[in-house]
């Protein structure tokens, strides 16, 4: 009896011990086993930078090369066993145009994402630590950027150039994304240039971007990798948002978003649905990945969200 | 508090003077201008227009003074209250706006009372069952409305519902004939609603059940909420008089947010259904190269997002007296 007990005790033990022996990269990966939806998202997301990656080598044909005995008078052809889906009227494979427009949507989002989080966490720590005129003269440049409506004030300035490129459109999207990621990083700097370690890492003489980048920032990451997450679906819906308002990536180039334009004529004109329906899906669902993603990195991130 | 409103007011000023000057030097570095386009036009329209004619129209808009003068000359304008004509329909911008602003805000005022009305419940279904297979299906359904892309939805229900079946027209807000009186009309103009309002509103309801959500899942384990049920009060009352009200308040804040999606929203879905707005004008300006009406417009919508954010904070001191501004 007694030995049975002490037998269930060195097993609770066991688990105490084994569960504190378990590095925070572990546990992290736990969490985010467990958010079943953001596992599987990952999964198809890894699929998809391969598919990217390889584009030119697994597309089964050329993305911009015209086939006019397949759209005949100009009738984007039907899906078929060639051309799993269909042709626009010009003939082109859509699936490799699809394959090739993946490289776009991709680039842009973590492009953009990179420039908005660079710019936005520098802004934001300087403005957080520094406090006084430059942080007032930050936040008013925010405030100031904030008040322009997004779609119009990308629209305005990708008029400037007259084939903007995904790295363009990439950087124009980070430029006028970083004001919220600012606003968070000066949030956390504001509680952590208070705490001990700050102090004492001013007090043995640090440089001020030693505390800010080496000492502060460090503590900081978990929401700037959540808020990363979460902005490059953002990203990916602007860039093709603008390119089917015909101000992002021009045709003949393929992205996502450009390949909508002429959806609306051929699914009104020639019943083409394959035209619409397959780029949108595919944004849809890379959208919805990089979300879902994002959730499971809070949950596994956040200890607030632990206890829900 | 009436100090404070009138430092925000101000505040605008230099604000909006920052966000005209960037829209401005942002515009006079695109490549083509008014000038060109109209060149095209008038090729277009099988008449030649002359070098000479060109120089003329260029010194007629102003367009050969540096571009710093040509800001303070439009400055000057704006500070008399008029924004100019439209090098594309060559109307006073005014004039155009005043056309196109009340089909923008028909459309997005009809779509925000829906999102509201249909967000708001289920936010607090989704709380106060949490865990439970409902609010796993309203959050996943959370998670794909805020990820299909508008332009999509709006362009799969085109083609499903009107080119397909037929149920509802391709675009515009009239019929071009209706017979009959009044009920006729509401008819068609209703129909013509449909389509637009579902692809602003699915996303505007996904965004914000999910504020809903969380707000009242931070409300729900209060103290006063506890108290509320010991007082023996049924779980309706509970949840709408007590937990629900004060979990509005940090939701009050998001109204700013919510009209910047709505404006944003019809942007796309009015160029997909050729809604005669704000949106569609803004594009086609934008791509003539209207730099009178894309001015007025970008000014008025960065008014609009600014009264907006005012007036939310506003509305969370009203509704919240903790809160005291500074």
């Amino acid at each position: 009896m007694s030995v049975e007990v002490q037998r269930a005790d060195v097993v609770a033990w066991d688990r105490v011990i084994s569960a504190k022996v378990a590095s925070p990269r572990v546990m992290f990966w736990r969490r985010f086993r467990r958010h079943r939806l953001a596992f599987v998202s990952a999964i198809f997301l890894c699929l998809l930078f391969t598919v990217a990656i390889f584009a030119p080598w697994i597309a089964p044909y050329d993305p911009d090369a015209t086939n006019l005995t397949l759209a005949k008078f100009g009738r984007p052809a039907a899906p078929s066993i060639e051309h799993p889906m269909g042709t626009d009227q010009l003939g082109r494979d859509w699936m490799s145009r699809l394959i090739v427009g993946s490289r776009v949507s991709l680039t842009v989002g973590f492009l953009a994402t990179g420039v908005a989080i660079g710019v936005g966490t520098v802004l934001g720590a300087v403005a957080g630590y520094a406090g006084r005129w430059t942080d007032m003269l930050i936040m008013r440049l925010a405030d100031m950027l904030l008040a322009f409506p997004p779609l119009l004030f990308l629209m305005g300035m990708l008029v400037g150039f007259k084939r903007p490129s995904a790295t363009v459109i990439a950087v124009v999207i980070g430029v006028i994304g970083w004001m919220n990621v600012s606003r968070l990083v000066r949030g956390e700097f504001l509680t952590l240039r208070t705490r001990e370690f700050a102090i004492s890492a001013r007090a043995v003489g640090a440089s001020t971007p030693s505390i800010i980048f080496r000492h502060l920032l460090p503590n900081a990451i978990s929401p700037i990798i959540v808020a990363a997450t979460l902005s490059i679906p953002a990203a990916i819906l602007a860039e093709s948002t603008l390119s089917f308002l015909g101000f992002g990536i021009q045709p003949p180039t393929a992205s996502w978003g450009n390949m909508l334009q002429i959806a609306f004529v051929q699914m009104r004109d020639n019943q083409a649905w394959w035209i619409g329906f397959y780029p949108g899906l595919f944004i849809a669902l890379t959208v919805l990945a990089f979300n879902f993603v994002g959730d499971g990195l809070r949950d596994a991130l956040d200890p607030r969200a632990w206890g829900r | 508090m009436t100090a404070y409103i009138i430092r925000r007011l101000l505040w605008m000023l230099p604000l909006l003077l920052g966000v005209s000057i960037i829209c401005f030097s942002m515009l006079k570095r695109a490549p083509g201008d008014p000038v060109g386009a109209m060149l095209a036009e008038s090729r277009d329209s099988g008449r030649t227009m002359t070098l000479a004619d060109r120089e003329r129209l260029k010194e007629q808009l102003g367009l050969n003074r540096p571009v710093y003068m040509q800001y303070v000359d439009w400055l000057k304008l704006v500070a008399r209250g008029d924004f100019g004509t439209s090098t594309r329909m060559n109307q006073p911008v005014s004039t155009i706006i005043m056309n196109r602003l009340p089909n923008t805000m028909k459309l997005a005022g009809v779509s925000l009372v829906l999102t509201l009305l249909i967000a708001i419940p289920l936010g607090i279904i989704s709380a106060v069952k949490q865990y439970s297979l409902v609010d796993y299906v309203l959050t996943t359904f959370n998670f794909v409305g805020i990820s299909i892309p508008q332009f999509w939805l709006g362009l799969m229900l085109l083609y499903f519902l009107s080119v397909k079946v037929g149920w509802f027209p391709v675009n515009g807000m009239h019929g071009a004939y209706v017979e009959g009186g009044f009920w006729p009309h509401f008819k068609d103009s209703v129909m013509h609603y449909v389509l637009p309002v579902i692809s602003i509103t699915l996303a505007g309801v996904a965004g914000y059940m999910r504020y809903q959500r969380a707000s009242m899942l931070e409300v729900m384990p209060q103290d006063y909420v506890r108290t509320a049920r010991a007082k023996g009060l049924t779980e309706r009352v509970v949840i709408m008089k007590h937990a629900w009200r004060n979990s509005l308040i940090p939701i009050i804040t998001l109204l700013g947010y919510v009209l910047v999606i709505m404006v944003e929203g019809s942007v796309v879905v009015e160029n997909i259904f050729s809604w005669p707005g704000m949106g569609q004008l803004a594009v086609a300006s934008l791509t003539q190269r209207d730099y009178p009406t894309v001015m007025a417009i970008v000014l008025l919508s960065a008014t609009l997002i600014l009264v907006g954010t005012l007036l939310s904070d506003i509305l969370y001191a009203v509704v919240d007296p903790r809160v005291r501004f500074d």
